[in-house]
């Protein structure tokens, strides 16, 4: 927010609500870093490691939401000011939620490895994924702390890329699962870990749509691609 | 200088037409080139900083200027196809058709019944029954009736200041009008006689049309269908208040309403 507001402190209140969105998102993205790494090098420290810090990320939504309602009812923002509020309010959800699935990465991990039986499953499509998911990540968080909308439009665009590996990833684990049922066990554990990572692509992607809605003041949400990029760039 | 905005889709009928309107004060130009259509039955807000001309736009509205030598108006004000500018408007007539409501309450030193059957007796003979009549529809439409019915001899200056206020918007219907100008009207009204006074008048648009100038700008955006911004005499933005206040489209407005300005 470039101009400044007659009270320096709603000023303040306003960067303080978009500095601990930014280090929410910060620990959500090394969350998320953590339990791919674990995922892809099968560790349990770095998996108990995410689940350990998960509780941080719920304190952190509990807090954000809290200055959110307090700075609305001390401030009534109004136009961009308002639009910043919600925004903030709803992309911590989707940090909260990021998290979740980061957490639920570090579990899945820890039982394949209890489920000592070898797989064989090739999992390159999760990995190439999960590094597409961390980088989006820390992408619509960029955009958001420059109000970026152009950068947001691609982040909107990229997380289908996430989508193809993911479908990819279910075609081939039917196949590896009608060959031998034995895999099935493991399967469903790598089948929740895709989907978790396709999960953290979604809110990246809400995230950087919210950055259009502050900046444009248009809800972008379940509209066509062209369009978001036209108002995006407008 | 305004936005060519108006939102005030075809089925909406105006009840005021403003076409060109500059207004002077002496040599002073306080209003420049307002064009705006006030929509029946809706109320329309005029905020901005002081100065700006929101309480002058009022003003040109029921004429109250005329009350003040050197002060006048040039362009079109129709009221329903009629302009109220012309010099041979019977401004006492236009008065009881636009009534307006001050910032500070204005009883007369009268009773409470009086205060209301003074301004009817100036337009219709009423026997004893429809002026009792008239004076409880009055009060029940400003909220008041339920307060003041058992004391309605009391003097108007007895009453609370909300209370005032609600007493001289009960006085402002009593004669039928068809628009009510409010400039500032809780102004100087606590939080919980300005809550009563915006109820009402959200009652009172079902019957009137209503224009409302208000340093309060959440007020604005509470009561308001219509919102304009006006600087320096310029209508800046006028637009539906839902989105004035989330997505303006001039950044004077943005900054205005953010409280950027300064």
């Amino acid at each position: 927010m470039p101009d400044k507001h007659l009270s320096s402190q709603f000023d303040n209140d306003l960067n303080a609500l978009c500095g601990s969105l930014l280090e929410m998102g910060g620990l959500v993205e090394s969350q998320v870093s953590i339990a791919m790494k674990a995922f892809s090098q099968l560790d349990s420290d770095l998996a108990d490691q995410v689940m350990m810090r998960e509780a941080e990320v719920n304190n952190f939504e509990i807090s954000i939401d809290q200055a959110c309602t307090e700075l609305i009812a001390k401030r009534q923002p109004t136009a961009r000011d308002l639009r910043l509020v919600m925004a903030v309010s709803k992309a911590i959800t989707n940090l909260e939620r990021a998290g979740d699935e980061a957490d639920r990465i570090a579990k899945r991990t820890k039982h394949i490895l209890e489920d000592s039986a070898s797989h064989g499953i090739n999992t390159a499509e999760i990995r190439v994924s999960g590094q597409m998911a961390v980088s989006l990540l820390r992408r619509s968080l960029d955009c958001f702390a420059r109000l970026d909308t152009v950068i947001a439009a691609e982040v909107v665009n990229e997380d289908k890329q996430i989508d193809e590996e993911f479908k990819a990833f279910v075609r081939k684990l039917t196949s590896y699962m009608v060959e031998d049922p034995r895999t099935i066990s493991v399967g469903l554990d790598m089948l929740s870990i895709a989907k978790a990572v396709e999960r953290i692509g979604d809110h990246a992607k809400n995230i950087a749509e919210f950055v259009i809605y502050i900046v444009k003041g248009t809800d972008v949400r379940h509209i066509p691609h062209d369009e978001l990029t036209k108002e995006a760039n407008s | 200088m305004m936005e060519a905005t108006n939102s005030q889709s075809a089925e909406l009928k105006n009840a005021l037409e403003i076409k060109d309107l500059q207004f002077f004060y002496g040599s002073f130009q306080g209003l420049k080139n307002i064009n705006l259509n006030i929509a029946e039955k809706h109320v329309t807000a005029f905020i901005g900083p002081s100065g700006c001309g929101k309480s002058t736009l009022l003003r040109t509205l029921n004429r109250m200027y005329d009350l003040y030598p050197g002060q006048r108006a040039e362009g079109e004000i129709n009221f329903y196809g009629q302009n109220i500018l012309d010099s041979k408007q019977d401004l006492n007539l236009l008065r009881s058709r636009i009534g307006m409501i001050f910032q500070k309450p204005t009883p007369f030193p009268m009773s409470i019944y009086d205060n209301i059957a003074f301004g009817v007796k100036l337009y219709e003979t009423l026997s004893r029954a429809e002026m009792d009549e008239r004076v409880e529809w009055s009060l029940t439409k400003a909220a008041l009736w339920g307060e003041v019915k058992d004391k309605l001899n009391q003097s108007g200056l007895s009453l609370s200041g909300g209370q005032q206020q609600r007493l001289c918007i009960a006085r402002g219907v009593s004669v039928k009008p068809s628009i009510l100008l409010l400039d500032e009207p809780t102004s100087a009204l606590d939080p919980i006689s300005t809550a009563k006074v915006e109820e009402l008048v959200h009652e009172l648009k079902k019957d009137y049309t209503i224009a409302i100038v208000t340093h309060n700008m959440q007020q604005a955006a509470r009561v308001s269908d219509f919102t304009a911004y006006m600087y320096l005499g310029e209508m800046m933005e006028f637009g539906k208040t839902d989105e004035l206040f989330l997505k303006p489209k001039r950044k004077e407005t943005e900054d205005y309403i953010t409280g950027r300005f300064g």
